[in-house]
């Protein structure tokens, strides 16, 4: 062994430890910045660990050098600006197009490889069955989590919705077909035939846009983190490729991980992997007979909701999607300091699922100075509605809807919701009666102790706070 | 088969690692831990960057794995990037509460 391989041995298990406290430190909220950046080191390190071990064993040719740099600053510029400018509102699609780039890249090592095999290194194993078959699986995960995770990230930005022949079952048929197509395209290839290379690239492609683009918005969270695990698994089918077991380690734990997380996130909404992945948009289908007419809606004007405020002792907050799409967080935080200046308690009702990812929130709040004390969790809030004065749910629909505790033919039966209901004056801020991201009717729009304030999240909020600096609500004393 | 054999034992034990590193995990960090677990799956840039350094000369292979290389950093520098941005957030919130009572 020599002195640059064994430097590279000691720092790929360096980099291994590392990363593997990285992976466990990300899920504590005290040690979580702190792991990240400890993985980021990590990966830098076996970037080094790479370049020394090459060095000393042949050296890297300028042309090279040249071709390093130029992949560097081209991916490396590009991932800083997008992670600088990309809005908080937006962080569920950032992660599902990084996560498929992360995919395109495996992709690409093993279409390069395939098409020109280096006998130089490569554990030796570039031509047999194992060498050909890691291949295969890399293209394969790696061209699913490309094309998935850019679907995944065109739905959440409303660039795409279900076409209408998806939310059909005859879905299943071409996604089989797909499949299919994609075996007979590995088996051509492990033969020998460059053009089962490109079948295997385009079925493969064509299988993951075909299960993803059928899956509902509500559910794309777990899509993502399911994509995400893919990644890790074509990282370690690349590391067959190319012969390096820190790549296979490190894929193995992202991809273990992920799948972990993905668990723990259906379990969050009640709904099991089998029903995300097979059972297509929530409630698709069946929009015209749950839905319906309301009937008896109250709305009311900004005036009456301040002065409901400012009687109050006790409001929660529920914030949803339609806050994250209005940008209103910090308006909102304006109108909570002003009412806690008045002694009045205000805290966060946070649904696991509120917005578009679990923990979209939490982010969003923060951004906003809120205290991370007043942000509840749905299971610590939901005993407590019946004392609390006034609910004001901002931009939130599936999260509150009763029907999902009381009516057990509805789509959204046994999904945990919070128990809004229960208190005694409830606030919905929406923009028009349209429905929720599952296009089912909210029962609660219809309650006695419900009043809609219709119009942009953002503008409520501001009109309100002047009404209530109006009523003399936020000045001290 | 030395590599294999290794290369496989190294798989599983991964895998078994990644399975037991997160058990509970807060909703609040759901997001940030897929953005960061995101981003290390990003270490393809390594097999990107050993296929460039073996390439030689073969032109068509270098663009390729430069490509790649690109979208691997895209996605490791992107990553890691965006999942301090959205923990400066929480960090920052327990002392400015102090500081404010």
């Amino acid at each position: 062994m020599t002195i640059s391989s064994l430097i590279k041995y000691l720092i790929d298990l360096l980099a291994v430890l590392l990363l593997a406290l990285g992976i466990k430190g990300l899920s504590k909220v005290r040690s979580a910045r702190y792991a990240n950046r400890l993985a980021a080191v990590a990966m830098a390190l076996s970037v080094v660990g790479v370049l020394v071990n090459s060095l000393g064993d042949k050296g890297i040719p300028i042309t090279a050098w040249t071709w390093i740099i130029f992949g560097t600053v081209l991916g490396g510029s590009l991932g800083m600006i997008t992670a600088q400018r990309v809005p908080m509102t937006a962080m569920p699609e950032t992660v599902a197009l990084f996560n498929g780039c992360g995919g395109m890249s495996s992709l690409l090592v093993a279409i390069g490889v395939a098409l020109f095999p280096i006998n130089d290194g490569f554990g030796g194993l570039n031509n047999d069955l194992i060498g050909i078959l890691s291949i295969v699986v890399s293209i394969f995960v790696g061209a699913i989590t490309f094309s998935g995770s850019l679907v995944a990230m065109a739905k959440l930005q409303g660039w795409l919705s279900t076409p209408t022949w998806m939310q059909n079952k005859l879905r299943h048929v071409f996604n089989i077909a797909f499949a299919a197509l994609s075996l007979v395209a590995a088996i051509e290839l492990i033969r020998g035939g460059e053009a089962g290379l490109w079948l295997l690239v385009i079925s493969s492609s064509l299988l993951g846009i075909g299960v993803t683009l059928a899956i509902g918005g509500a559910d794309m969270p777990v899509v993502i983190s399911l994509l995400n695990s893919y990644s890790g698994v074509a990282a370690a089918a690349a590391g067959f490729v190319v012969g390096s077991q820190l790549l296979i380690v490190a894929g193995a734990m992202v991809g273990a991980a992920g799948l972990i997380l993905t668990q723990v996130m259906c379990n969050g909404m009640n709904r099991s992997l089998t029903s995300v992945l097979f059972g297509g948009a929530l409630g698709a289908g069946s929009v015209a007979d749950s839905g319906g007419e309301y009937i008896n809606i109250t709305s009311c004007s900004v005036e009456e909701c301040a002065l409901t405020l400012e009687a109050a002792e006790r409001v929660v907050v529920v914030p949803g999607y339609g806050l994250a799409v209005a940008q209103a967080q910090h308006t909102l935080r304006e109108v909570t300091r002003a009412l806690e200046t008045s002694g009045i308690k205000v805290c966060y009702a946070i649904h696991p699922v509120a917005g578009r990812m679990p923990g979209h929130m939490n982010v969003l709040l923060a951004e906003a100075d809120v205290p991370y004390e007043q942000l509840l969790e749905m299971d610590v809030i939901n005993p407590e509605f019946p004392a609390v004065d006034v609910v004001l749910v901002l931009g939130a629909n599936d999260v509150v809807n009763p029907q999902a505790k009381n009516d057990s033919s509805s789509p959204l039966y046994g999904m945990p919701v919070l128990d809004v209901q229960e208190a005694q004056t409830v606030f919905v801020v929406k923009r028009g009666m349209s429905a929720g991201y599952s296009g089912i009717k909210n029962d609660l729009f219809e309650m006695t102790n419900t009043s809609m304030v219709f119009g942009d999240a953002k503008k409520v909020l501001g009109d309100l706070l002047v009404e209530l600096k109006e009523l003399g609500v936020g000045k001290k004393g | 088969m030395n590599f294999l054999s290794e290369a496989l034992w190294v798989l599983l034990l991964g895998s078994l690692l990644g399975l037991e590193l997160i058990g509970k995990v807060p909703p609040t960090l759901h997001t940030p831990l897929m953005s960061g677990a995101n981003a290390i799956s990003g270490i393809t840039m390594l097999a990107a960057l050993t296929l460039i350094i073996k390439a030689g000369s073969n032109t068509t292979l270098l663009i390729m794995a430069s490509i790649s290389l690109g979208f691997a950093l895209f996605n490791v520098i992107g990553g890691f990037l965006v999942t301090d941005r959205m923990l400066a957030m929480f960090s920052r919130k327990p002392s400015r509460n102090k500081e404010n009572r």
